[in-house]
């Protein structure tokens, strides 16, 4: 019965894809809560699956029942279960966020976005479920696509964002594409796990068709993630896209891409080979500690908030970058927790963009003063939160993962990166303590403008679908501070792969 | 000159590849970098087939004359499936960037990269 749940999660999705198409013909209202019971059935059984890795051992699925290096198999170990229940949760409260935001900004054409939603969630699980590098290809490409359309939805200029997006995201997938062509040419398998026990077999200094693979594979992965010189496509696409498809993407959409670059790193090559034999792990440390500065800094220079946090994307997967590249437990911690803490930190934020867009009708940051903190004091609490855990100060959850990413850094003697991420955290503060600063302390300029805008959009806090699912991540970023030595003890520390 | 002669398919795959990532990096036009999109996904389908050269092999349906045990008279279908499904993919990315093109033509009446760029600063 359990074994067959890694299928489940693209089953639901793609059958919900066709559902909600069929929507349009009578009934357009059903799509919203349709694709909210996928997203929220695919939260029970990752979260189902979570509980038996933890309390059983990983388990897999094999596609047809042909046995792995010839079938196509879904592997269910600690990382994947608890990435895939990261991306589930998280996607069901924006997509309960998306509901009134959607109405405002898209109109008629909610059935095909929330159609297009549920496959863009389908290639997100599947990447995190599949145990083989070609089907990970096709999902990479079904998420992709489906984040072109999502971004090209918004508003004008959005479709050339999109487009250039398109065209990076291409040339990203065709060198994965390329550098899995050079790693099947010297081990002639396909699968994660038949690989990982052919290429210690294999003599490094002998065979430069696994470096070239290795190398082109990496680049590819971080085109996706947007690692510093990579990012270009990040900032436009982010900042023209509706509010619900950024606020959808952003979370999850560059994670998904760590994850899989630390899948093959570490499970697939081996820790020793990308951090010794070929130094990968190098040049992503710089890269990674580049984009974290780079990022921040071009945030400063924001005046609008969806553009500023997207730069501020770009810098926090230079975090998880780093993490990464440590190639120690400690930065693999680092990673993995980043991934969470990032993934609720940054939807909070995009939803209070969001909110902030529909109740004020914009989100320029020159605009804010403090009668947002007696309009939408819950949404600003929240907001603050987040905020707060950006910058990394305890007990929020942000605070935590900067920590674990330091301590990795100390244990490697890395004194350079350690002053960049001790700066990054001062270059944060300033870019949101700025807006705070604005919120609770700046009174209100000229007030003319600003009511009858006021008028016409109805004041107040917004209904409950849009204030509960930015409550409950800020909450949830206190509980994940307070409780992270759980999350570490219990969740992380199985997932570290051996040899590490 | 042997090496030259001896991988004249990779020299040929090498050479598309180049000219297709060129096209996309440096042509102003929006639809000249869609076409060089399209070959730099050529050449690496391409390649995946050109892996999978095996010579004196037959096609991979069983025959008498051949014995299973014997693998190495049998051509590896894999590259050649999955290629399959390569081109797919790469013809719905076709698919999704002609439809933002169309998009893009219609707000902007022009697909010259720099002409775009100075439209969306007047917003």
């Amino acid at each position: 019965m359990v074994n067959n749940a890694p299928a489940l999660i693209p089953v639901i999705y793609l059958t919900t894809c066709m559902l909600i198409a069929l929507t349009r013909l009578r009934r357009r209202r059903y799509a919203h809560p349709m694709a909210l019971t996928a997203a929220v059935l695919s939260s029970v059984v990752a979260l189902g699956m979570l509980y038996h890795v933890i309390r059983f051992g990983s388990f897999h699925y094999h596609f047809g029942g042909w046995p792995p290096p010839i079938g196509i198999e879904y592997v269910v170990d600690p990382l994947s279960a608890f990435v895939a229940l990261v991306i589930n949760v998280v996607t069901s409260l924006v997509l309960v966020h998306s509901l009134n935001v959607n109405k405002v900004e898209l109109g008629k054409k909610v059935v095909p976005y929330y159609s297009v939603v549920m496959l863009f969630l389908l290639g997100l699980n599947g990447i995190v479920l599949t145990g083989d590098f070609f089907n990970l290809f096709v999902f990479l490409e079904i998420s992709s696509l489906a984040s072109y359309a999502l971004i090209a939805v918004g508003e004008r200029g959005s479709a050339l964002a999109a487009f250039r997006y398109l065209i990076m995201g291409t040339v990203g997938a065709s060198f994965y594409l390329l550098g899995l062509a050079f790693l099947h040419m010297i081990t002639g398998s396909l699968n994660m796990a038949d690989i990982a026990l052919i290429i210690p077999h294999l003599k490094i200094g002998e065979n430069p068709a696994l470096h070239i693979g290795l190398v082109l594979m990496v680049v590819g992965i971080c085109i996706k993630m947007a690692i510093f010189p990579l990012h270009g496509w990040l900032p436009d696409s982010y900042t023209l896209a509706p509010s619900a498809s950024s606020s959808l993407i952003a979370p999850i959409g560059t994670k998904v891409s760590s994850y899989v670059l630390i899948r093959m790193l570490f499970f697939v090559y081996g820790a020793d080979l990308v951090s010794r034999e070929i130094p990968v792990s190098t040049v992503l440390a710089w890269l990674s500690a580049a984009g974290i500065i780079y990022g921040s800094v071009l945030a400063i220079a924001q005046t609008e908030l969806k553009r500023m946090l997207a730069y501020s994307s770009v810098a926090q997967v230079g975090y998880i970058g780093l993490g990464i590249s440590m190639a120690n437990p400690l930065g693999f911690i680092g990673a993995v927790l980043h991934i969470l803490n990032h993934a609720v930190m940054k939807s909070c934020l995009f939803l209070v963009a969001g909110t902030l867009r529909q109740r004020m009708g914009h989100s320029d940051i020159s605009r804010f003063d403090d009668s947002y903190r007696v309009k939408l004091p819950w949404t600003m609490a929240a907001f603050t939160a987040a905020a707060v855990s950006m910058v990394g100060l305890p007990p929020l959850a942000g605070f935590f993962s900067k920590w674990y990413l330091a301590l990795a850094v100390i244990e490697n003697s890395q004194w350079v990166l350690l002053a960049v991420i001790l700066l990054s955290s001062l270059l944060n503060a300033a870019y949101f303590f700025r807006i705070i600063e604005k919120v609770y302390m700046r009174s209100p300029s000229a007030g003319g403008l600003a009511e009858q805008e006021e008028v016409r959009l109805g004041s107040g806090e917004p209904g409950p679908t849009m204030l509960l699912p930015v409550l409950i991540l800020g909450t949830a970023l206190l509980l994940l501070g307070l409780f992270n030595a759980v999350i570490v003890n219990v969740f992380i520390k199985p997932m570290i792969p051996l040899g590490m | 000159m042997e090496f030259f002669l001896g991988h004249y398919a990779y020299w040929f795959i090498i050479t598309l590849l180049c000219i297709g990532l060129y096209t996309v990096l440096f042509k102003r036009n929006l639809l000249k970098q869609v076409i060089g999109l399209s070959i730099f996904q050529s050449s690496i389908i391409l390649f995946w087939v050109a892996c999978a050269v095996k010579w004196n092999a037959t096609v991979p349906i069983y025959d008498h004359a051949y014995p299973v045990e014997q693998t190495s008279l049998y051509i590896n279908p894999l590259p050649h499936t999955l290629m399959l499904t390569a081109i797919v993919v790469g013809v719905a990315t076709l698919g999704v960037a002609f439809a933002l093109l169309i998009i893009i033509y219609k707000n902007y009446k022009t697909l010259d990269e720099v002409e775009l760029i100075e439209e969306m600063k007047k917003w």
